[in-house]
């Protein structure tokens, strides 16, 4: 089995448009969240966001390419345009055809499809626009860097809600490790930000009125974000060969299914994904310097999230190192473990431990050490990235420094 | 405590829940009905409609029986008579 590299970085949310402004972010603790502009929102119970502000398609893509492209997959084209560039890939018909494009997302183009329902529910008109069907589906995001790349080989799009990214990161890494891909652009998009969608959030009464505070004993719950992160792996040994900038090493994937309930964590799910990763890894707990949590800031997660690590890494739970970076992107749904594994992918890289933003005071039902408020220049060696999603749908991704 | 409104919500939490109405008395808790977080807020919803009123997320965190949900029900639906604005 090969090895496989991180050689290429994309990214756009509310911590910036760019891989660099999104580090400065994470370094600083400085959290994204704000009231949200792009939808009104003076008829929810919720004002807060994590929009990327005031965004428009123009420096991006012409007016007539962006007709056909959903924000969520504009947000896809151009975090991989970043990680493409910063990858330094040279094309060629062969690796276009044996290069995999494996994306997630969560609710795709429904803020389109939430339009069309408008024009023909509310407005009473007998007809929506032709693209509602190609902007909403949610392989639009992979579809689009096919074209923009040319790339010709196996592209697909998972959906597991807020784990998509880490499944679709872990299907690419698994193509590259076995030799299916020879690269991959993997990561994962989403822009949930219309109002139907909003309302949808709103009535299972999971978001917080004020600001997103994970492990915090007065969390509210979850703050809603949006974004791409997107990545380009390749073979280590190739990479190497080609001289490339290697930023960390996807080493292991783990995933399990909850098989409980739709909506409430299982402490024992998350477990088994967790231990997954480690075996599928090699790596034993004591080797994990970071874990980058799921951390919605719900109170069940939160709690369930805590049991879980400290079911698998016992004693060493208590000097581990755990934050969740929502508290500053936001839950980005099918691009929240894309962001996620970026902020880890940095942690490796640059030596800093992103923190818990936006905590106030320890809960006991979540005792571990969170790194709140204020980042730590850190060297380590290994972290990992968890996602456990609505549905029960758990998966965790393993890095290792380059 | 009003038996038309208390009728009202002992109905509301049996048709939700997809439970015979005997079951489900004033002094019913939560979790002897099997009724857990999903399913409190599928219930609210249900509440929402019936009395076309909003609760809002502070009034039912700790809301764990029937009991605490009439007289929250109770309480949003006097203001309502009272005139006072509907939270959204």
């Amino acid at each position: 089995m090969r090895r496989v590299a991180i050689t290429g970085l994309g990214a756009i949310c509310a911590l910036g448009r760019t891989v660099p402004e999104f580090a400065a972010s994470l370094c600083q603790g400085r959290s994204g969240i704000g009231p949200i502009q792009s939808t009104d929102a003076s008829h929810l119970r919720f004002q807060n966001g994590a929009e990327v502000h005031g965004y428009t398609h123009q420096p991006y893509f012409e007016d007539r390419r962006a007709d056909f492209i959903d924000r969520f997959a504009q947000f896809a084209v151009i975090a991989a345009r970043e990680a493409v560039a910063s990858a330094g890939v040279e094309w060629t018909p062969q690796l276009r055809e044996n290069a995999a494009i494996i994306t997630g997302s969560c609710v795709g183009g429904q803020s389109t499809e939430d339009i069309g329902f408008q024009e023909v529910y509310k407005l009473g008109h007998n007809r929506v626009h032709p693209l509602t069907i190609p902007k909403t589906m949610a392989n639009a995001g992979a579809s689009h860097i096919s074209m923009e790349f040319g790339i010709t080989g196996p592209s697909f799009t998972i959906s597991t809600a807020c784990s998509s990214a880490a499944h679709a990161i872990g299907q690419a890494y698994w193509m590259v490790r076995s030799g299916v891909a020879d690269l991959a652009i993997t990561g994962g998009s989403e822009a949930p930000f219309s109002f139907g969608i909003l309302k949808a959030w709103e009535a299972m009464r999971v978001v917080s009125p004020e600001t997103c505070r994970p492990f915090s004993r007065d969390r509210r719950g979850m703050i809603l974000g949006e974004g791409a992160a997107m990545f380009v792996l390749e073979p280590l040994e190739a990479a190497r060969a080609r001289g490339a900038s290697i930023h960390a090493e996807i080493v292991g994937l783990g995933m399990s299914a909850d098989a409980g309930h739709i909506t409430q964590p299982s402490a024992e799910g998350a477990a088994r994904a967790l231990r997954a990763a480690l075996r599928d890894a090699s790596l034993a707990p004591e080797q994990i310097g970071y874990i980058n949590a799921h951390g919605t800031a719900t109170p069940a997660n939160d709690v369930a999230e805590t049991t879980a690590i400290r079911a698998v890494f016992g004693a060493l739970a208590d000097r581990l190192p755990v934050s969740s970076t929502k508290s500053m992107h936001g839950h980005a749904l099918g691009a929240a473990a894309a962001l996620e594994c970026l902020a880890a992918t940095l942690a490796l890289r640059d030596g800093f431990l992103p923190p818990t933003a936006n905590f106030t005071e320890p809960d006991p039902e979540c005792n571990l050490d969170v790194i709140p408020n204020h980042s730590r220049r850190v060297q380590v060696e290994y972290a990992l990235s968890n996602s456990f999603a609505f549905g029960g749908l758990n998966a965790v991704l393993a890095l290792r420094k380059a | 405590m009003s038996q038309e409104l208390t009728e009202r919500v002992l109905k509301t939490i049996a048709t939700s829940k997809r439970i015979p109405l005997e079951q489900v008395t004033i002094d019913s808790e939560f979790q002897q009905l099997g009724i857990d977080s999903m399913d409190a807020v599928e219930i609210l919803f249900a509440l929402e409609n019936e009395f076309d009123i909003s609760i809002p997320d502070e009034e039912v965190r700790n809301v764990r029986n029937v009991r605490q949900m009439v007289e929250g029900v109770e309480k949003l639906v006097a203001a309502k008579a009272a005139g006072a604005p509907a939270s959204q």
